[in-house]
């Protein structure tokens, strides 16, 4: 069962970023784009992963995929007409190999490595979001400051840039 | 069970088209959008790992870049709204008035 969620939420994901590159209307894009990031949150419930599903959900589409469609309604874009740039074929099909020979490399590792402290069990007795935040609020609470910050950083830059710009001086614009 | 090699290879195909994207669209939201679907592809690999070396640290890295990208957006759009406004189109090709 776990097999079959597991290959409908991967094989949507990928279908729907294929798309996120090949649609011409910017529209039809971030709609793809909305497909794509509710099936990798799908990818995060079968990983135990619950708190992360619904920040996933509520973050990326509620808040960032309704911003760029707002900004795509907003600016009122027409579709060019030529919309891949014309070298693309040249690195299309090398990059395409290259991807499928990482794919290879990637299938055969084991990836296996040091076990830490919070194994399925664990997370679970007590829900994972209870498990992220002790840990975040424990070991990770300088990097919790910092993103803080950094999203403050990030709203004051948006609202400086997106102002309209007005004249230094009024009274020396005028004369 | 699903091997962790199935999660990684999800998260390198997500990755590669986004790297495509980036390269090979004009239009910079769709350009924005490739990168959000490369953060979503890295956010896969953290969750994966976390999940399967039994630590939390990788969900709470996966969370972090969520936030990341959240700013990045912010910044991205308010970009794409000043050029706009200054009757540039947003293809990525005309936009190069900071290049010398």
């Amino acid at each position: 069962m776990v097999l079959v969620f597991f290959a409908y939420f991967a094989l949507v994901s990928i279908a729907a970023g294929i798309l996120v590159v090949a649609l011409r209307h910017p529209v039809h894009c971030a709609l793809a784009l909305l497909a794509l990031l509710l099936h990798v949150s799908g990818l995060f419930i079968l990983l135990n992963a619950e708190f992360l599903w619904a920040v996933q959900v509520i973050v990326y589409v509620g808040a960032i995929l309704v911003l760029y469609l707002f900004v795509l309604m907003l600016m009122n874009l027409k579709t060019d007409e030529r919309y891949f740039h014309p070298s693309a074929l040249y690195f299309v099909g090398p990059s395409v190999l290259g991807a499928v020979y990482v794919l290879y490399l990637l299938l055969q590792s084991p990836f296996d490595g040091a076990k830490g402290t919070a194994p399925a069990s664990v997370v679970l007795q007590d829900g994972d979001t209870y498990a992220v935040g002790i840990k975040m609020f424990s070991d990770h609470i300088l990097q919790f400051e910092i993103v803080g910050i950094f999203l403050l950083g990030a709203i004051i830059g948006a609202i400086v840039l997106a102002k309209t710009p007005k004249a230094l001086d009024p009274e020396k614009e005028r004369s | 069970m699903i091997p962790l090699s199935a999660y990684t290879a999800v998260s390198a195909v997500l990755f590669t088209t986004g790297l495509l994207g980036v390269l090979v669209r004009r239009n910079f939201i769709i350009v924005l959008m490739s990168v959000e679907m490369m953060l979503n592809a890295a956010n896969i690999n953290l969750v994966a790992f976390s999940h399967y070396l039994e630590s939390m640290s990788g969900q709470l890295v996966a969370l972090f870049v969520i936030a990341i990208a959240a700013g990045e957006a912010a910044v991205g759009l308010a970009i794409i709204i000043v050029v706009f406004r200054g009757k540039i189109s947003t293809n990525v090709d005309e936009m190069n008035l900071l290049k010398w």
